[in-house]
C-alpha cells in the first residue's frame, strides 16, 4: 500500500514502545474497576486494551488504520473492529484500512478468538479507543484555533469550529493530535447510539477488493526469500512413532532437499506436534512427491485398537450407568420411578473434522536466536508461548505474524503446524520453511470434534408434562490433550447441558466417563453439538409422547418468559466472567422460536415425504432458532428451505450476522446429512472431501430466510452482545431430523443420516 | 521445455511435467490467488480458465497446459471490475475469502458459456467447488446478478 508513512497517534515520549507495554501490564485491576458494564473480557487472559495508540494511527493523508488484535476467519472481526473504532473516531469508511496485530497479549489485550466474543468482549474497549482518538483530534484543532474543545466538533473525517466556520482534516490534524497526551478514560465522551453511521448498519467487507482478485495472504499464501517447502508423514495412530525409515527414494526425487525426523511428544501432546518424517523441498510438489517416496514402518502404541464401531458401544455402555452428578435439582429418579410414562432415548453424535478450506499452514524462520512466524492462527499468544517453550527463546525473541485464516472453526486454534514449521526451520539452519498440510493430513491429524452418546430419560405427567429428566453425556473430553482426564470440563458441560433451561421441576445430569484415544478439540460449537442435538430431539420424541405439536411442546417445556440464573442450575463457567452476569431470558428464547415459525409457515399441510422441523438452542449469550422444510424422496433428503431466528442482543454488523447464520446452516447440513469421522486400527478412516462429505452448492436451501430479532433495549447498547459464529449451528441438524421425522416417522437418533432412510 | 500463457504474459518451465499446474502458479510464479484445498479435483479451490475453460489445476499436469493460455483470478480483469468480482463485492458473498478464488473462477465460466444460467445449472456447476463457511445462497445470488445485468 503507497501512501505516506504514519504518524501514530500516540508515539510519543515515554508511552511509546516499552513504555507501552509497562502501561499496559498494570492495567488490569484498574482497568476492570472503571469497566462500566458487567461484561467484557476482564477475566480473560490478559483482558483488554483500549488505549487508542495501540489500535488507532492516522497518516498525513488521513487514512486511519485500525490495528486489529483479533484473528479473522470469516467472521467479519476485521470488518466489524474498524467499523466500531471508525465510527467512535468519526472517520469516512472509505478513508479506513485494517492492520492485523501480532501476537501480543500483555500489550493487545486478550487474542484467543474463540467463544464467540470478539465483538461481546471488545466492543467497549474498541468504542473507547475511537472515541480517545477522536478527543485528540478535537483537542488539537482547538489549540490550532484557540478556541475551547467544547466549541469543536467532530463530523465526518474533519473536526469544525461553528463559531468561526474553521475546519481541519483528519490528515491536517494526525501529527498534531500525536504531540497530545492520551485522554482519561474518563475524559472520553462516547456517541450516543443515535449518533452511529456504522454500528448497527454496517459496511461492505474490509478486504473485498483483496479477495476478490485473489491479493490476500493466507497462512498457505507466505513467500519468503529462500525458502523451503515441507510435507510430513505423521504417525496414524495418535501417540505413534516411527519405528523405521528409509528415505532413498525420497532422497532421489528432484527438488527434495532433506529429509528431518520429528521426535514424537508425549502423549497427551496439548499443541505439540505429532512428530514423524518431514519432506524438505524447493516446491511443494516436490516435497509431496518425497513423502509419498518415504519407506515409513510405525510403532503404533496404545491407541492402535481405536475402533469407532467399538468405541460407540462402549460409550453407550457407560451412558447406561451412573456417571458423575454435574446438575441436580429435585428428585429426578424419583420423579422418573412416579411419572406416568416414561420415556427414553440415546443419541449419538460422531467425530467432526473443523476442514478448514485452507488447510493448516505456516512459514517459520529460526535463526540467530530469534525466531519469526507467519500463520492462519486463531491464538497467536498460545502460539508464541509455546515457540518460545519449545525452541528455547526468551518471548521476546519470538514474532508471530497473523495472516488471514483461510476457515478456522476451532482447528486453527492449535498451533502444532506453526512448531512443526518452527522446528524445521531451525533444523535447516535458519531458512525459512514453509509446512502445507494436505487434506488427507487435516482429515487424519485434526483435533477432532468429540464423539459421544447423549442419554435421555423423561417421566411425564397425565397431561404429557415432563416432570422428570435425565440427561447422561458420555464424550471424551478436549480435557484429555492436557491430561489424562475422563470428566468433562466446566466449560463443555456448561454449553447446553448444566444450563439447560426447561421448565422441569426434577433434572439430574450426569457425566459418565470417556476414555480418548485421539486428539479431541474445539469445533465450532464445541459440545454444544451433542448436547443441542438430544436436547432437542428429545423435546421433539416427547411431544410425539404426548401427542402434542412439538413447537407447542417446545415452547411449554421452555415455560413462561422469566430470567434463568445459569449458576443456579449449575454453570459455573463464562469465559471467565461471572455466568451470573448472563442470565437466560427464556422469553427471548421464546420469540426466536416465534419468529423461524412465522416465517417457514409453522402448521402448514405439508404433501407426502416433506415435513417441517423446528428446535432452538441457547449458547454464547445468543438465542437461535431453526425451522425446516424437509422432502424425503428414496431416503434421500432435500432441504428446501430453512428459517433461522437469532437474538444476539444488539447488532454491530448485522449483514456478518445474517452471513454466520447462513453458514451455521449450510454445515449443519452437511453434519446431518453426510459428515461423519471414524476410526478403525487407530487410524481415520476418511481421506479427502469425497468421504468426508461437506455440503455443496446442490445441498444447499434454496431458500435461507434469517430473522434478526432485537431485544428490548437493544437499540440503546446497554446489555451484554451476544455471539454469532457459533451460536447459529447447534440447532441446525436437530430442527432437520425433526423435520425427517414429520416427513417420514423414522426419529434419527445417529448421526448422520447418511443411508438410514435408504430401505 | 513447456511454453504457456499465463495472464497474457509468455512463460517457460523446465522442471517436473507431471507438476500439477496448480503448484507451477502458486510455487514458481508466485500467483498464490489460486488456492490449495485438496489435491483430487473435489473442492475446487484451485479453480482456473485454461484456454477459457474452468479447470482443476490441482490435477491438471502442466505439461497439459504446453501451448495453452492459463488465466488466473489476479488476471481475471486489470482492476477486479469483472462482473463477476463485482457482484462478489456488492452482495458481500465472502466470509473467509479463502475459496472464493475458484468460486469466482467457476462462476466466471458458467457465465461466459450459460449468460442466464437455471438454478439447476448453478447447482450442477457450482457444486464442483466447496465453501467451509457456506456462503453458497450468496453466490447463487451473485451469479444471478450478473446473469440480470445487476453488475454490469
Amino acid at each position: 500500500m503507497s501512501r505516506l508513512p504514519i504518524l501514530n497517534v500516540s508515539r510519543r515520549g515515554f508511552l511509546g514502545g516499552a513504555g507501552a507495554l509497562v502501561l499496559a501490564v498494570s492495567l488490569p485491576v484498574p482497568a476492570m474497576a472503571m469497566e462500566d458494564q458487567p461484561f467484557g473480557a476482564d477475566a480473560m487472559p490478559n483482558g483488554w486494551r483500549d488505549d487508542p495508540e495501540l489500535f488507532v494511527s492516522i497518516g498525513e493523508d488521513g487514512i486511519v488504520t485500525v490495528t486489529v488484535h483479533r484473528s479473522e476467519m470469516g467472521q467479519g472481526v476485521r470488518t466489524s473492529i474498524a467499523m466500531i473504532i471508525a465510527d467512535e473516531l468519526g472517520a469516512e469508511w472509505e478513508q479506513v484500512r485494517v492492520a492485523q496485530a501480532p501476537g501480543d497479549e500483555p500489550r493487545f489485550g486478550n487474542q484467543d478468538t474463540d467463544g464467540s466474543r470478539s465483538i461481546r468482549h471488545f466492543f467497549m474497549p474498541m468504542r473507547r479507543a475511537g472515541a480517545a482518538a477522536r478527543t485528540m483530534l478535537e483537542q488539537a484543532a482547538a489549540n490550532e484555533w484557540g478556541v475551547p474543545v467544547e466549541e469543536v466538533r467532530t463530523d465526518v473525517h474533519v473536526v469544525r469550529h461553528e463559531g468561526s466556520g474553521q475546519s481541519m482534516g483528519f490528515g491536517e490534524l494526525a501529527a498534531l493530535a500525536a504531540a497530545l497526551e492520551v485522554p482519561d478514560r474518563d475524559g472520553v465522551r462516547l456517541k450516543d447510539p443515535s449518533e452511529f453511521r456504522y454500528i448497527g448498519t454496517g459496511v461492505g467487507l474490509i478486504d473485498n477488493q483483496d479477495i476478490t482478485t485473489g491479493n490476500t495472504t493466507f497462512g498457505i499464501d507466505v513467500r519468503m526469500d529462500g525458502m523451503l517447502y515441507a510435507v510430513i508423514a505423521r504417525p496414524p495412530v495418535y501417540g505413534g512413532r516411527v519405528a523405521s525409515l528409509d528415505d532413498s527414494a525420497a532422497l532421489e526425487i528432484p527438488g527434495v532437499e532433506r529429509v528431518v525426523q520429528i521426535d514424537p511428544p508425549e502423549i497427551p501432546s496439548a499443541f505439540a506436534p505429532l512428530g514423524g518424517v518431514a519432506v524438505i523441498a524447493r516446491n511443494t510438489w516436490a516435497a509431496m512427491q518425497g513423502r509419498q517416496a518415504l519407506q515409513i514402518e510405525w510403532e503404533d502404541g496404545p491407541n492402535a485398537g481405536y475402533d469407532s464401531e467399538a468405541f460407540r458401544q462402549e460409550l453407550e455402555t457407560a451412558a447406561r450407568g451412573e456417571g458423575k452428578l454435574v446438575r441436580n435439582q429435585g428428585d429426578a429418579m424419583q420423579a422418573l420411578a412416579d411419572a406416568a410414562t416414561r420415556v427414553e432415548a440415546e443419541y449419538y453424535i460422531p467425530h467432526l473434522a473443523q476442514a478448514p478450506m485452507e488447510p493448516p499452514a505456516a512459514v517459520a524462520r529460526v535463526a540467530d536466536g530469534r525466531c519469526e512466524v507467519w500463520g492462519c492462527v486463531q491464538a497467536p499468544q498460545v502460539t508464541r508461548l509455546r515457540l518460545a517453550e519449545r525452541l528455547g527463546l526468551e518471548y521476546e525473541d519470538v514474532t508471530v505474524n497473523v495472516t488471514l485464516l483461510g476457515g478456522g472453526f476451532g482447528r486453527k486454534s492449535k498451533p502444532d503446524f506453526v512448531l512443526e514449521a518452527a522446528i524445521l526451520s531451525e533444523a535447516m539452519g535458519g531458512q525459512p520453511v514453509k509446512v502445507t498440510w494436505t487434506r488427507e493430513d487435516d482429515l487424519h491429524h485434526s483435533y477432532f470434534h468429540t464423539v459421544s452418546v447423549e442419554r435421555l430419560e423423561a417421566g411425564l405427567d397425565e397431561e404429557g408434562r415432563p416432570v422428570a429428566w435425565l440427561h447422561r453425556t458420555a464424550a471424551p473430553t478436549i480435557g484429555s490433550i492436557f491430561a489424562p482426564a475422563a470428566e468433562k470440563l466446566p466449560f463443555e458441560l456448561g454449553m447446553g447441558l448444566t444450563n439447560m433451561p426447561l421448565d422441569i421441576p426434577n433434572v439430574r445430569a450426569e457425566n459418565p466417563q470417556a476414555q480418548a484415544h485421539t486428539r479431541i478439540g474445539w469445533y465450532r460449537s464445541v459440545s454444544n453439538i451433542p448436547h443441542a442435538f438430544a436436547i432437542q430431539s428429545f423435546i421433539a420424541e416427547l411431544a410425539e409422547a404426548a401427542g402434542r405439536d412439538p413447537k407447542d411442546y417446545l415452547l411449554d417445556v421452555i415455560g413462561p418468559p422469566r430470567l434463568i440464573n445459569p449458576v443456579e442450575l449449575g454453570d459455573v463457567w463464562n469465559y471467565g466472567e461471572n455466568p451470573e452476569n448472563y442470565p437466560i431470558d427464556t422469553g427471548r428464547m421464546r420469540r426466536v422460536i416465534e419468529a423461524a415459525a412465522d416465517g417457514i409457515g409453522w402448521g402448514r399441510e405439508m404433501p407426502a415425504g416433506s415435513g417441517l422441523g423446528i428446535a432452538a438452542h441457547y449458547s454464547f449469550v445468543s438465542y437461535v432458532a431453526v425451522a425446516c422444510e424437509v422432502q424425503v424422496e428414496d431416503g434421500g433428503v432435500r432441504i428446501p428451505r430453512v428459517d433461522i431466528a437469532i437474538d444476539c442482543g444488539p447488532q454491530v454488523n448485522p449483514d456478518r450476522v445474517r452471513s454466520q447464520m447462513e453458514g451455521a446452516v449450510i454445515m449443519g447440513i452437511g453434519q446431518a446429512l453426510t459428515s461423519e469421522i471414524t476410526f478403525a486400527e487407530g487410524r481415520v478412516v476418511q481421506e479427502n472431501f469425497y468421504d468426508y462429505i461437506i455440503a455443496r452448492m446442490e445441498d444447499a436451501p434454496r431458500e435461507i430466510n434469517v430473522h434478526l430479532v432485537l431485544p428490548e433495549g437493544a437499540e440503546n447498547f446497554d446489555m451484554p452482545l451476544g455471539g454469532v459464529g457459533e451460536p447459529g449451528l447447534p440447532p441446525v441438524v436437530p430442527a432437520i431430523t425433526n423435520a425427517v421425522f414429520a416427513a417420514t416417522g423414522t426419529r434419527i437418533r445417529r448421526l448422520p443420516i447418511a443411508d438410514q432412510l435408504r430401505t | 521445455m513447456i511454453a504457456l500463457k499465463v495472464n497474457g504474459e509468455d512463460r517457460q518451465f523446465d522442471g517436473d511435467p507431471e507438476m500439477p499446474l496448480l503448484w507451477y502458479l502458486r510455487d514458481e510464479l508466485g500467483l498464490t490467488g489460486t488456492k490449495f484445498g485438496c489435491g483430487v479435483a473435489q473442492c475446487g479451490a484451485c479453480t482456473v480458465h485454461l484456454d477459457g475453460e474452468a479447470t482443476f489445476s490441482c490435477v491438471t499436469p502442466i505439461s497439459l497446459a504446453e501451448g495453452a493460455e492459463v488465466t488466473t483470478i489476479e488476471g481475471l480483469s486489470p482492476d477486479g471490475s469483472h462482473p463477476v468480482q463485482q457482484a462478489w463485492r456488492d452482495l458481500n458473498v465472502a466470509q473467509c475469502g479463502y475459496c472464493q478464488s475458484g468460486q469466482i473462477m467457476r462462476a466466471a465460466a458458467l457465465l461466459e458459456e450459460v449468460p442466464q444460467p437455471s438454478d439447476e445449472d448453478i447447482d450442477t456447476v457450482m457444486s464442483q467447488n466447496l465453501c467451509r463457511c457456506g456462503t453458497y445462497p450468496r453466490i447463487r445470488a451473485a451469479i444471478k446478478r450478473v446473469a440480470e445485468g445487476g453488475a454490469e
